[in-house]
């Protein structure tokens, strides 16, 4: 049911045409009001009390206090519920992974293929893995997924989707290529920052290359070490059309990694992980490049992540940085339902003395709209403003609280069914005992 | 030695050598012998740990969860000389001379206990040269002792402190092997040794592992166990003989004679089958998991916890039945094939069955938050109609894993007499927007998040970017 935005080029939106015919849109042209909630938009502004929320077509008409309910409108009462926009997971392997460990169900990276940076994750992304179903269950409606790094720093293309309930997944496809810069990628290019950063830049000078006409790639294979296809999907990321996300976690390598716009001026940068922003928020702010954040990284992991703390986030927002929560390598496939939790978290360091925590409204934002804005699509996503898609999530409490889960979930404007394969599970053994026949029976 | 044993000298100690005074294996008892019987020392490395001492203090007006399932609204919690002193309502005496908290708004709970740890043998940093929670080099290695690889330096215990109010915690080994080795229970006190965290007198625990790992790890390398088929021989086989080595020692205790060789890895099956080290048994599918209770009552030992049992609530009634605790997360799931049917009710629905429940962590990260597993847990149970209170959640963090570890005797709940291991949160600890604000390990205050002088900063953070931050 995504509506597919703005693909970078001419190929892409023939494709993506052809795609709509397969999956023609579900239809959700009647106007739902959705009224007496607490409403929150999502944008960091303050929560409303007994507002509506007003959906057509699939998308936000107006949410807020004093919204009239338009005539013949499906009314939804809200009385004593939170609404707010669906959850957006900032960073993902969505759709990519049924279980972790069962290669055969694990599409996130192809560790002995040939190719890295033409990897696009759309067609392995299936949208009826449980963990879509789970987590759509927990208010999760869009994410953006990546794909993992093959034996190349470059990761691939990644996408954003929705969670809905259809084969129709993706909302952006090829929204961004994925590069491991810290001691992953380190790791990736043979053993040291200096190689990794040397691949990058190898990678992008191949790319211009091909873009101008040069000979590029095609007249010497092997000392490219890119082949064409990799090459020719660097193109966009070189020119600035499609956003380049960068995984690092120390000071020192965020400021490398921004310094690569003294000689790549057009990329479009996005950092994610950046435990150790707060050392370096000025600068980030300064540049301008948005961050997807590990929210509760607080242990020297790797050596890396030394200056790690909770208050990460919280200082790098006070520094002007935008900013979201991402599950980098943390749950990213089955559990994104804490990010809420996480957000949570950031709230409640506001009452630990010399900690940096985040307002409940920004902590809300960054699970919502800060993704969007990271990713470039908040003008379409991520919150209840005029415009938006109806991604909308009735909850029976706080959305931040432990206790709280959704009662319903929009994508699109429609309905979600909630049933997953754990709640069919928790139905059957409420109580363990077998009753009359064995417990196969019982579906 | 008086027997003319070629056994290392080292490991044997004659009864009546001062240093046997805490074995607790009966000697010469009902004998013939006029000679004096060989003996080992139980606790070679022994605890050194002392209560840093505090101010006796008493917290008032503070909503208190005991530990084990009790709430007190606007109560008093006492403690002084390290121990718990009294617990109660508001009209519990305090005596003049010593410090007052007020607790209005906030919450009093145990300290909170994490029965699956890593912290010390899987530090941070996470880099190999401090990888020492398994000894792959053979599925069965009973011999190992966690505790000779803890690291007390790692960072990851101030974390847990500070954040999580843990104030006892186990370690244990890995899964990658069926027999892990011993476990080790430790108080969450900075300090230059293991020893000096060694909780005294904790029994010892012993780590086994079913499933995936120990088949994984020795099968690929085309060696036994290859399969859960292998996974059970390979028990069985290893039990078998600790119950013949165990019958060995029992007829040298009673009739004398020369003793048997001594194994290092046997003296801790032996200890298993005697009751005196606890056995945690990381298990995650139900079938497996029933197929445990048969293999313990096969060879006479009893399981003390099923650890990440993600399909516990499948036969939450077998264990009840067995007395068997399941330690399990609230919601992981998914990440192998055998934790595929994990659910986040799993918890509630073994406790809505009667059965021992214990929210554990595995993990550096939500070990500071294992309050916030617990209140997930405990939210998913009631959405599905079970009456759970918040006390009860607690007890899941507390006594139940103090039970399991042989140590609620000691800790786990605020009653008189135990140790003063007490957390003052700001908030109540199942909500999200809760922290705690004062830590005391035996009484002693060892976090205030008001006092950053309060804030333990372990030797590798010193000196780095961020060091003594509020982390």
């Amino acid at each position: 049911m995504s509506r597919t935005m703005n693909p970078m080029g001419k190929k892409a939106l023939l494709f993506v045409s052809a795609a709509a015919t397969l999956f023609a849109a579900p239809v959700a042209a009647q106007t739902i009001a959705i009224t007496g909630g607490k409403v929150v938009i999502g944008d960091g502004s303050a929560p409303i009390e007994s507002g509506t929320v007003v959906l057509r077509d699939g998308k936000v008409v107006a949410a807020g206090a004093g919204v009239a309910v338009p005539a013949g409108a499906q009314v939804v009462d809200a009385a004593g519920r939170w609404v707010t926009p669906g959850l957006f997971a900032g960073f993902s392997r969505l759709g990519l992974i049924e279980v972790e460990a069962v290669r055969e169900t694990n599409d996130s990276s192809a560790s002995s293929g040939e190719f890295s940076a033409a990897i696009d994750v759309v067609p392995a992304i299936n949208p009826k893995v449980t963990p879509i179903a789970v987590n759509r269950a927990a208010g999760i409606t869009r994410a953006v997924v990546a794909p993992a790094a093959p034996a190349s720093i470059f990761a691939g293309m990644g996408a954003l989707i929705d969670l809905g309930d259809d084969y129709d997944a993706v909302t952006k496809p090829r929204a961004f290529q994925f590069v491991e810069l810290g001691e992953a990628g380190s790791s990736k290019a043979g053993g040291s920052r200096a190689s990794a950063f040397l691949e990058f830049r190898n990678g992008l000078i191949e790319a211009k290359a091909l873009a101008s006409g040069q000979r590029g790639v095609a007249a010497h294979p092997h000392d490219a070490l890119l082949n064409r296809q990799d090459a020719a999907a660097l193109v966009p990321v070189v020119n600035g059309d499609i956003r380049l996300m960068v995984h690092v976690e120390r000071a020192a390598d965020i400021l490398n990694v921004l310094k690569l716009r003294e000689e790549f001026p057009a990329l479009k940068l996005v950092l994610v992980g950046v435990s150790e922003g707060w050392l370096v928020a000025n600068e980030i702010a300064a540049a301008g490049v948005p961050v997807i954040a590990s929210a509760l990284n607080d242990l020297p992991s790797e050596f890396e992540k030394t200056a790690a703390t909770q208050s990460n986030i919280g200082r790098m927002k006070r520094a002007g940085v935008t900013v979201a929560i991402g599950m980098i390598n943390d749950s990213d496939a089955h559990k994104l339902h804490y990010s809420p939790q996480y957000a949570g978290n950031l709230v409640a360091l506001q009452r630990v003395p010399g900690a940096a925590g985040l307002t409940w409204d920004e902590a809300f934002a960054t699970i919502s709209s800060g993704p969007a804005q990271a990713m470039g699509v908040d003008a379409m996503l991520g919150s209840l403003r005029p415009g938006r898609q109806g991604d909308v999530v009735i909850w029976d409490g706080d959305p931040l609280e432990l206790s709280s889960a959704p009662v319903a979930v929009m994508i699109d404007g429609v309905q979600q069914p909630l049933d997953n394969r754990q709640a069919r599970l928790r139905d059957r053994y409420r109580t363990p005992q077998e009753g009359a026949l064995p417990k196969a029976y019982e579906r | 030695m008086k027997y003319g044993f070629t056994a290392p000298l080292a490991a044997i100690l004659v009864v009546g050598c001062a240093n046997t005074a805490t074995a607790e294996r009966p000697v010469s008892s009902g004998s013939t012998t006029s000679r004096e019987r060989v003996s080992f020392n139980e606790n070679p490395y022994p605890s050194t740990y002392k209560p840093y001492g505090g101010a006796a203090t008493a917290i008032r007006n503070v909503t208190v969860f005991d530990g084990e399932g009790g709430q007190i609204d606007n109560g008093v919690v006492f403690f002084s000389d390290g121990k718990i002193t009294a617990v109660g309502g508001a009209d519990t005496p305090i005596p003049a001379d010593v410090t007052v908290i007020d607790g209005t708004g906030k919450f009093v709970t145990p300290g909170i206990i994490d029965i699956h740890s890593h912290l010390g043998n899987y530090p941070s940093p996470g880099v190999q040269a401090h990888a020492d929670g398994n000894e792959v080099t053979s599925p069965v290695t009973a011999d190992v002792w966690a505790e000779h690889a803890v690291w007390p330096q790692d960072p990851g215990f101030s974390r847990a402190l500070a954040n999580g109010g843990i104030t006892s915690l186990q370690i244990l080994p890995g899964s990658a092997n069926l027999f892990g080795g011993r476990s080790v229970t430790l108080k969450n006190v900075p300090a230059r040794t293991m020893q000096a965290m060694k909780f005294p007198d904790a029994p010892y625990g012993l780590k086994m592992a079913c499933g995936e790992n120990p088949k994984r790890v020795y099968g690929s390398r085309n060696q036994k166990p290859g399969s859960r088929m292998g996974n059970l021989a390979l028990n069985r086989q290893t039990w078998a003989r600790a119950v013949e080595y165990k019958a060995r020692w029992d007829e040298y205790d009673r009739k004398g004679g020369t003793p048997p060789a001594r194994d290092i890895g046997l003296d801790t099956l032996k200890g298993a089958l005697e009751g005196r080290i606890q056995i945690h048994n990381h298990c995650y599918r139900a079938d497996e998991m029933a197929i445990v209770v048969d293999m313990a009552k096969e060879f006479g030992y009893t399981v003390a916890a099923f650890h990440h049992a993600v399909e516990s609530y499948k036969i939450a009634d077998l264990l009840k039945d067995n007395g068997i605790c399941s330690a399990v997360w609230a919601d992981w799931w998914g990440f192998k094939m055998e934790s595929y049917d994990g659910i986040p009710e799993n918890a509630a629905i073994i406790q809505n069955a009667g059965a021992c429940t214990i929210i554990h962590s595995d993990d550096q990260d939500q070990i500071q938050r294992l309050n916030q597993e617990a209140a997930k847990a405990l939210g998913d149970g009631r959405r599905m109609g079970f009456n759970i209170s918040d006390a009860t959640a607690i007890s899941w963090l507390t006594y139940n894993p103090a039970k399991a570890m042989g140590i609620a005797d000691r800790t786990g709940s605020l009653k008189p007499g135990k140790m003063a291991d007490v957390v003052l949160w700001n908030a109540n600890p199942l909500s999200v927007y809760a922290r705690p604000e004062k830590v005391w390990v035996d009484g002693a205050m060892l976090y205030d998040a008001n006092d950053p002088t309060r804030r333990p900063v372990s030797d590798f953070e010193l000196g780095q970017p961020g060091s003594g931050d509020t982390k």
